[in-house]
């Protein structure tokens, strides 16, 4: 029999009635992925003994009746960027080529506890800076769709072992739009939660204050079923949420979307950058909702232009002190001062130049540049402050339009997948990827990317719904309603 | 260069920075065991070590200690307080930063009331600009013997939680220096906030030292000078006269002043007494303070500032005046009392009130307890004697059953084998002798001196004195105004 590696539904109800196997499924997800990496390349670590012996012991457990998690025999990839036990965590980086940290990040120790298998590593951009997976020094991961073009950035890899049918789901991490944007270029659906329910420990940081982990799979449930397992308050995180709120997302069935309240973001839909096809796709997605019983109205968020240059602000200031312990002393590269350098500088300078000019990218050493110098004195007040007063004013602008809608509703991304090498030497062009996804990094708030439309050549297209703080139950639930009635998150590129 | 005894012809200003180590159970942002010493890079875990991946979370139990340093030192404390990242590269910092507190520290505005060198009797007041929580480093050892340029690194002391205490530039001495010091230390072992040990570096004092000098264009300053690496209160000393007259010939040599250079750092060399430039401009001084985003703002609630202000108990300038006038003791002896600490106080005061006599108390506790400590290098925490039992010892001096001199054999006794002062007392045979016993004593040696019965009557009083002595020696527990009294007795009856 076929086995269905694009539904968690499927697996674990095919596992209960006993006619697949753990490791039945992890061995076909084994192969599917060696198959895989010549022309997409998703993986930069594949943990093929662990998951094998993973499986086996879920296997076991079930014949002897034993309560399973809830993703028993589910295979799933983790970016590169959160730690794991017993496997390297690179962040696509020369830097932590060979780190192996002594621990699992909190939302992978929660994946074990569900019986999950850990499969593998996914690309990505170096230290998730990036909108393309060009970055990684690893080499670039393609999209399943159309292997001539990026699966997006940062989390390229976690959301191209999805699209190209290794994995029912992925961990991806998202400080800009590294989840949502991936997520539209490969037509998967890709969630970035509020700040602080998902615990960030073990999370190697990019920019403290934006960065979360989140869940990518084919469908809004299958992501929900992900999100109820990583979700929830870690005392290891000083800023995890700890909610009341029942960490289960498990969309409720929604038969109708009556008395929702759907904002349109027209700024967004009418910007100039937007590309055709993508704002016919929005345009669809709101006549659905409209058919499904939601008022639509237009809201409006007067403070977004300002999101780029703020987000590009404040994420290379964090940046450039959390990439600060990479220095060669400690962990990771060491470069080898020449004798000039050494003559020059002495051995200690010499040694932190050589290991953080080679173990670095250019992107890398581009932002931490950027950083430093936002931070220096007599540029602080100039960069950073003003940059926290423009967060300050895009948070209030959500806070208002959520008054007025429920959710809102928008594109992901400018344009539909890119061709590799077409942005990588401009950052603006690159930058600009972000242009619709930063403001709910910027404001804490969970937004989510789904897929819905395709362009005329095959690429798909992804939709993008944000909501208030902590109504990631509700954004699940719309997208439910919304793949019930649609098939967009059902077409499989070609293999 | 010896000016000493001349009265300097400048002021010396002189501004502390203090760090002291919180005698918190675990580190600042780890759940690390905050201990002194242990095999290097033991003591570690991923947090402190700076892992990628890992996240500091505060130590609430420190940030009470903070609060409580800063109210004994007269602080405000905020409602609202914030962590901020001070950014440097070095190898005994494994994040490439450090977490401090830039702009909203935990305390500000407090004050130190110190005793004036130079007149012990009077008080002066050191402001306190600011006290601020962050996390030490670890340490470089750096081994040059025998041609080595190796460096080693122990991580140990990461993440270990230190407040920085600054003082405004009020202090114009070298002596009014180690007098805040001793102050400061004992108010922070008096509260069990630090150990405040320099040698073992849980207390560390940077100076900030220059000189104003009246000079024929008007008053002058001469550049700031902070001086590092100073491990005694001696040393502090030490360092700060040396520099105060270093400073002096540099301007009468270059007649540089404080407009002319900035800061720069020096350090003290225990060994060679001088103080050397370590660090010449502050060009490398751009920290890059930035509020760490790992870390929610700490919210103090007033109630709970008021519930850490009750359990502070008596300050040791206050204890010291209690124990003046309750005890009537000399301000002298109620200053060693209080110097040696909470526990030292309380012994005091329970052998005061067993004994019922504050000044025997004192006066025992200051001879007798210190040098027995001194002897069996110990602390009155693990001292042999229970205070009761020693302040029952001197009620019975007191009262004439006994004199100082055999209860102070029989203290030495207690101390020496470990026995009971009772056991002690018995086994030195020392018993107070009832009046009728001493009565037959004294008729045995009276008869046995009849000369003295012919004196006495001839008016010599004087002649008894002879008759005490043997009485003692006959019976060593005979108190010696007892058998005068008895022997009077005997002799005006006959």
């Amino acid at each position: 029999m076929s086995i269905p590696l694009d539904s968690v539904t499927e697996l674990l109800r095919l596992q209960a009635c006993g006619e697949l196997s753990a490791e039945q499924i992890v061995v076909a997800s084994l192969d599917s992925i060696y198959k895989s990496q010549n022309s997409v390349r998703a993986f930069t670590h594949i943990a093929e003994a662990e998951a094998i012996r993973a499986a086996k012991d879920v296997d076991g457990r079930r014949r002897r009746g034993e309560t399973l998690g809830p993703l028993a025999g589910i295979p799933i990839a983790v970016k590169d960027v959160l730690c794991t036990l017993g496997m390297p965590t690179t962040c696509s980086s020369r830097m932590l080529r060979d780190f192996h940290p002594p621990y699992d990040a909190t939302v992978v120790s929660k994946l074990r506890s569900a019986d999950a298998i850990v499969i593998g590593k996914t690309n990505m951009d170096e230290f998730a800076m990036g909108a393309s997976t060009e970055t990684s020094f690893f080499g670039v991961t393609r999209n399943p769709w159309d292997i001539t073009r990026t699966p997006g950035g940062s989390s390229g890899g976690a959301a191209a072992c999805v699209a190209s049918g290794c994995v029912p789901l992925s961990l991806g991490t998202d400080t800009g739009g590294s989840i949502r944007q991936p997520a539209a270029f490969c037509g998967i659906t890709g969630l970035k939660p509020t700040y602080g329910r998902c615990s960030r420990f073990g999370l190697i940081a990019f920019a403290s204050s934006l960065d979360q982990v989140g869940p990518m799979a084919w469908s809004a449930d299958d992501a929900a079923l992900l999100m109820s397992v990583i979700s929830g308050f870690d005392d290891k995180d000083a800023t995890s949420l700890d909610t009341a709120e029942t960490d289960n997302f498990i969309p409720t069935r929604l038969n109708d979307l009556s008395g929702l309240r759907v904002g349109v973001i027209r700024d967004a839909i009418e910007h100039r950058s937007l590309s055709p096809s993508i704002k016919e796709a929005v345009i669809n997605a709101i006549n659905i909702f409209a058919d499904a019983g939601a008022k639509i109205a237009d809201v409006r968020l007067p403070h977004s232009e300002f999101g780029v240059p703020t987000y590009y602000v404040i994420a290379p200031c964090e940046a450039s002190s959390n990439l600060s312990r990479y220095d060669g002393a400690h962990f990771g590269f060491r470069g080898r001062g020449s004798r000039d350098l050494e003559q020059e500088l002495g051995p200690l300078i010499a040694t932190y130049c050589r290991s953080r000019a080679e173990g670095f990218g250019t992107e890398v050493k581009r932002r931490i540049m950027l950083g430093t110098y936002a931070l220096s004195t007599g540029y602080y007040e100039a960069y950073y402050l003003k940059a926290l007063k423009a967060r300050r004013i895009i948070r209030q602008d959500y806070d208002t339009a959520f008054e007025q809608a429920d959710v809102l509703i928008g594109p992901v991304t400018p344009s539909p997948a890119f061709r590799l090498g077409e942005k990588v030497n401009d950052p603006i062009d690159m930058y600009l990827c972000d242009l619709f996804t930063v403001g709910a990094n910027l404001a804490g708030i969970p937004s989510l990317s789904f897929p819905g439309g395709m362009t005329d050549d095959g690429l798909p297209l992804g939709i993008q719904l944000q909501g208030a703080t902590l109504s990631e139950p509700l954004l699940l639930a719309i997208a439910s309603v919304f793949q019930t009635q649609t098939n967009f998150h059902l077409r499989r590129p070609v293999r | 260069m010896t000016m000493a005894t001349l009265t300097p012809p400048f002021n010396t200003i002189i501004g502390l920075e203090v760090h002291v180590q919180l005698k918190t159970r675990t580190k600042l942002f780890c759940r690390c065991y905050n201990r002194f010493g242990g095999e290097p890079n033991t003591q570690v875990c991923a947090v402190c070590l700076g892992l990628p991946g890992s996240l500091p979370v505060i130590n609430r139990a420190a940030v009470d200690l903070a609060i409580r340093a800063g109210l004994a030192l007269g602080c405000s404390i905020p409602p609202l307080t914030k962590w901020d990242r001070k950014q440097y590269f070095y190898p005994d910092l494994p994040k490439g930063y450090q977490i401090s507190q830039f702009d909203l520290p935990i305390c500000s505005n407090g004050h130190l009331d110190m005793a004036d060198p130079t007149d012990p009797h009077r008080q002066k007041r050191i402001r306190i600009t600011r006290a601020h929580l962050e996390e030490d480093a670890g340490k470089s050892i750096h081994d040059e013997s025998a041609g080595k340029t190796e460096s080693r690194i122990d991580l140990n002391r990461c993440g270990t939680p230190l407040l920085e205490i600054v003082s405004e530039p009020d202090l114009r001495s070298a002596a009014e220096a180690k007098s805040y010091l001793t102050e400061l230390k004992l108010l922070m072992t008096h509260l069990d906030i630090s150990d405040c040990e320099m040698q073992e570096g849980s207390l560390r004092v940077d100076a900030n030292v220059n000189l104003w000098i009246d000079s024929a264009s008007g008053q002058i300053a001469t550049p700031i000078v902070e001086i590092k690496n100073m491990n005694s209160f001696r040393s502090v000393e030490r360092a700060i006269n040396y520099e105060a007259e270093r400073q002096y010939v540099a301007w009468q040599e270059t007649g540089r002043t404080i407009k002319d250079e900035p800061k720069t750092t020096r350090g003290w060399d225990d060994v060679r007494e001088h103080t050397f430039i370590q660090r010449e401009k502050e060009e490398s001084a751009d920290y890059r303070y930035f509020p760490d985003p790992d870390l929610p703002p700490v919210r103090i609630p007033r109630e709970h500032v008021e519930s850490i202000r009750e359990t502070l108990g008596e300050l040791p300038a206050a204890c010291r005046k209690r124990l003046e006038s309750e005890y009537q003791i000399k301000p002298y002896d109620a200053d060693v009392i209080v110097n040696q600490g909470p526990s030292m106080i309380a012994y005091f005061e329970s052998v005061a009130i067993a004994s019922g006599d504050g000044r025997r108390a004192s006066n025992w506790i200051l001879q007798d307890v210190m040098r027995a400590l001194k002897e069996r290098d110990g602390t009155i925490e693990t001292f042999p004697l229970p205070a009761i039992t020693l302040g029952v010892l001197l009620r019975r001096v007191t009262s004439g059953n006994l004199d100082n001199a055999r209860a102070r054999e029989a203290f030495a006794k207690a101390i020496e084998t470990g026995q009971s002062i009772d056991e002690a007392v018995d086994s030195m045979g020392i018993r107070a002798v009832d009046a009728s016993a001493l009565d037959d004593l004294c008729r045995q040696i009276l008869n046995a001196n009849p000369q003295v019965l012919e004196d006495f009557k001839a008016g010599k009083v004087q002649a008894i004195g002879a008759l005490i002595g043997q009485a003692r020696k006959i019976n060593p527990n005979a108190n010696p105004q007892s058998v005068r009294e008895s022997l009077l007795k005997l002799l005006n009856s006959q």
